[in-house]
C-alpha cells in the first residue's frame, strides 16, 4: 500500500508538469503580456515604459521557456507569488482565506449527499417493484430534468425569504459561517439527489440478484440484514468510484454556487481571476485543482482496496 | 412404512413472463422420509431446481410465485407461515446448498464470518462456541487447515473448497433436511466424486434427510435411496433407486437410462431422445412427453395422464399404466369409441 502511494505520487509529477504546460500554452494563445499589462495598470493610457516596467516586475520579460520553468518551479514549491492584477497581493494569502468556505461547502454536501442518497437508494431497492419504487424513480427523473439554477433560486426564496432560516447570500467567518453555508449545501444536496439515488439504486439492484444474496436468505438472514450487510458492502465498490472521484468536481463545481451565494471561496477566486485575465492566479488555481483531482483518484483506489478484498494495491 | 418428514402436495410454482405464465412446477407431489436421500432427476427446464427453491420459499421474486399446493412439515403447512416464521426455519431446519460455489458465497466477507453468521442469525451457537464450531465443521467437511481458511475470502479458494464451505455452512445449525441443488455440476469430475462421497457420508453420519437435485443419473445411483424423475414441471415416475435403474417404467425414464453408456453396450451407438422439453409457457394439452415418446398413442396427445400405480406399486404418470381395462394392442381412439 505504501509503495503504491509513493508510486502514485511520483506519477503525479509528470501529470502536474503537463497541466502547467497546457495552462501556460493556452495563456499565450489567448493574450500577450502587453495586453495583460495594459489591463492591469492603473494608468488609462500607459506608456511603453510603464508597460516594460510592469513586465519586468511580473517576470514577463524573460524568455518564454525561462518563464515556464520559473512559474512551474514556484507552483511545485507552493510559492505562488503575487497576483497580476492591480493590487498585486500575495496569492497564498487569498488562498488561505478562501479554501475554508469551499471546503465547508464541499465536505458538508459530500457527507450529507452520500448518507441521504445511499439511504434513499436502499429504501427504494428494498421496495423494488412496488409503486413506491416506480414513484421514486419517476420523481428522480423529474428532479434530474430541473436545472440547477432553479434549485438555487427556489432555495433562496424558500429558506431565505419565506422561512428566514439562512441568509440569501454572503459569508462571515467562524461558526457564523455555518448559517451562510447551509443554503448552498442544501442546494448541492438536492440537485445531486436524483441522479445519484437512481445510480445507487441500480448498483444495489445489480447486487440483489446475485447468488450470494440467495445464499444469505437461505441461511435465514433477515431481509434488512441482507440489504445492509451483504448487499451494501458489495455495492460499495461502484458507489465509491462514483462519489470519491467526484470530490474534485465538488470543489471546482462549487464555482456556480459560490458565485450565486457570493461566498468568497476558491471558485469565486478563480472566476474573478479569469475575468481579470489574472494569469498568476489562474495558474495557481488550476494547479491546486489538479492536485485535488489526483488525490481524489488516489483515494478512490484506496477506497476500493478497503472494501473489496480482491483488490490489492501493489 | 417410513414416516414422511416433509410432504409436498400438488405444488405449483409459476412465473409470470412476457410470453405468458410459465408453469415451471405444475402439480408436484412427493414425500421426503426421515433419514433418506431422495434424488429429483430431470433435464434443464424440468422444474427440479424451482421445486427445491419452492420448499425454501426462495423462488426469485417478483416474477415467480407459488400458485398453490401444500408443503407439510412438522404438522404445519409451510406455505401458511409468515415470511418471518419461514425465515427462522431457513438455515435451521431446512438448509440448502447451490450449484454455483463460485458465486454463492459473498465475495467481500471471510469464509469464517459467513459460516458464523449462519449460526448467529438463529442464536443456536454464539460467540466463541460458534467460532469453535466453525473450525470443527470445516474439519468435518474435509478442509485441511480450518484455522487458516476461516480468515480467507472466497476468491482465494478453489471451487471444490468453496462447495465444502457451503456444505459446512448448511450443516452449521444441524438441519433436519438438506436441499442440495446440483451440488457438483459446476465442479471438476474428480472433485465431484469427493463432494458426493462427502455428502453421502455426512448424510449417514448425521442421519440427515437429503433432497438431491441433479441431472446426472450416475450421481443418483451413487447416493440416492429413492428417485423422482421430473419432466415438464411434473414428476413422471418415483421408485427405489435400484428398481428405477434396473426396471424403468415411464417411457421417459426408459429413454434416459437407455442413453447412458454401459459396459454391456460398449462400442454401440448410444440411444438419443429426439426433440427438446416443451416451453413451460405452453405445455401441450396432453402428456407433456408425448411429442418425444416412442410409445405414444393418439390418446396421449389429447389427455394428460394421471398418476397411476405400476406393478410394483410405484407411481407413474403415463397412460400405459392406466388401470382401465384397455386393450393395449388397440389404439386408444378405437378403445374410446
Amino acid at each position: 500500500m505504501i509503495g503504491y502511494i509513493i508510486r502514485r505520487v511520483l506519477y503525479a509529477i509528470p501529470i502536474l508538469i503537463g497541466v502547467c504546460f497546457i495552462t501556460f500554452f493556452l495563456f499565450y494563445m489567448t493574450i500577450s503580456p502587453q495586453d495583460l499589462a495594459r489591463r492591469n495598470l492603473s494608468a488609462k493610457n500607459p506608456t511603453q515604459q510603464q508597460i516594460k516596467a510592469w513586465e519586468i516586475q511580473h517576470g514577463y520579460n524573460k524568455p518564454k521557456w525561462q518563464q515556464f520553468v520559473d512559474t512551474t518551479k514556484g507552483l511545485f514549491l507552493f510559492d505562488f507569488g503575487r497576483s497580476d492584477s492591480v493590487g498585486g497581493g500575495k496569492i497564498i494569502t487569498r488562498l488561505k482565506q478562501s479554501w475554508l468556505p469551499s471546503f465547508e461547502i464541499a465536505s458538508l454536501s459530500f457527507i450529507a449527499s452520500l448518507i441521504i442518497n445511499l439511504t434513499a437508494a436502499l429504501i427504494i431497492a428494498y421496495f423494488r417493484g412496488t409503486y413506491l419504487d416506480t414513484f421514486a424513480t419517476s420523481l428522480c427523473v423529474v428532479m434530474m430534468s430541473i436545472t440547477y439554477l432553479l434549485y438555487i433560486i427556489a432555495g433562496q426564496f424558500v429558506l431565505g425569504r419565506l422561512m428566514r432560516i439562512s441568509p440569501i447570500a454572503g459569508y462571515l467567518p467562524g461558526w457564523e459561517s455555518l448559517r451562510f453555508v447551509l443554503l448552498p449545501v442544501i442546494v448541492a444536496v438536492i440537485s445531486g439527489f436524483a441522479s445519484d439515488t437512481r445510480l445507487y439504486r441500480t448498483f444495489i439492484l445489480d447486487e440483489i440478484n446475485q447468488d450470494y444474496v440467495r445464499t444469505a436468505r437461505a441461511k435465514g438472514v433477515s431481509e434488512s440484514l441482507v440489504l445492509f450487510r451483504h448487499v451494501l458492502k458489495n455495492a460499495a465498490v461502484p458507489v465509491i468510484t462514483n462519489t470519491v472521484s467526484a470530490i474534485p468536481a465538488l470543489f471546482l463545481g462549487s464555482i456556480l454556487l459560490e458565485n450565486f451565494f457570493n461566498i468568497p471561496g476558491l471558485g469565486n477566486y478563480l472566476v474573478d481571476a479569469i475575468n481579470n485575465q489574472d494569469f498568476a492566479v489562474v495558474r495557481a488555481n488550476v494547479f491546486i485543482g489538479a492536485i485535488i483531482t489526483i488525490v481524489g483518484y488516489m483515494m478512490t483506489d484506496i477506497g476500493y482496496a478497503l472494501v473489496d478484498p480482491r483488490v490489492r494495491l501493489e | 412404512m417410513p414416516t414422511p418428514l416433509l410432504e409436498v402436495q400438488e405444488l405449483r410454482t409459476w412465473f409470470s413472463t412476457s410470453s405468458g405464465i410459465a408453469k415451471a412446477v405444475d402439480g408436484v407431489s412427493f414425500n421426503l422420509n426421515a433419514g433418506e436421500t431422495l434424488a429429483i432427476v430431470g433435464e434443464s427446464g424440468s422444474g427440479k431446481s424451482i421445486t427445491a427453491l419452492s420448499l425454501m420459499q426462495l423462488v426469485p421474486e417478483p416474477a415467480g410465485y407459488i400458485e398453490s399446493g401444500r408443503i407439510l412439515y412438522g404438522g404445519k403447512d409451510l406455505l401458511d407461515l409468515t415470511w418471518e416464521q419461514m425465515r427462522s426455519l431457513r438455515g435451521k431446519d431446512l438448509a440448502m446448498i447451490f450449484q454455483e460455489p463460485m458465486t454463492s458465497l459473498n465475495p467481500v466477507m471471510t469464509v469464517g464470518w459467513q459460516i458464523r453468521e449462519a449460526m448467529e442469525v438463529h442464536g443456536k451457537y454464539r460467540g466463541d462456541e460458534a467460532r469453535q464450531r466453525t473450525l470443527s465443521l470445516l474439519d468435518k467437511v474435509g478442509i485441511r487447515d480450518p484455522k487458516q481458511i476461516v480468515k480467507q475470502y472466497p476468491y482465494e479458494l478453489s471451487g471444490g473448497m468453496r462447495q465444502r464451505v457451503m456444505i459446512a455452512m448448511a450443516l452449521s445449525n444441524d438441519p433436519k433436511i438438506l436441499l442440495a441443488d446440483e451440488p457438483t455440476t459446476a465442479l471438476d469430475v474428480t472433485v465431484q466424486a469427493q463432494i458426493l462421497d462427502l455428502l453421502a457420508n455426512l448424510q449417514k453420519q448425521l442421519g440427515m434427510t437429503m433432497l438431491l437435485i441433479t441431472h446426472d443419473l450416475g450421481i443418483v445411483s451413487r447416493v440416492a435411496h429413492r428417485v423422482a424423475v421430473m419432466y415438464g414441471g411434473q414428476i413422471v415416475e418415483q421408485a427405489e433407486t435400484k428398481q428405477l435403474l434396473s426396471n424403468p417404467q415411464h417411457p421417459y425414464t426408459q429413454g434416459l437410462i437407455a442413453s447412458l453408456p454401459t459396459r454391456a453396450r460398449r462400442g454401440e451407438d448410444l440411444y438419443t431422445m429426439e426433440g427438446v422439453v416443451p416451453a413451460p409457457t405452453a405445455w401441450p394439452v396432453g402428456c407433456r412427453f408425448a411429442a418425444r415418446c416412442p410409445r405414444k398413442w393418439e390418446l396421449c396427445e389429447r389427455v394428460i395422464p394421471d398418476v397411476y400405480t405400476a406393478e410394483d406399486g410405484r407411481p407413474v404418470r403415463c397412460h400405459l399404466y392406466s388401470p382401465t381395462e384397455l386393450d393395449k394392442t388397440k389404439s386408444p381412439a378405437e378403445v374410446a369409441s
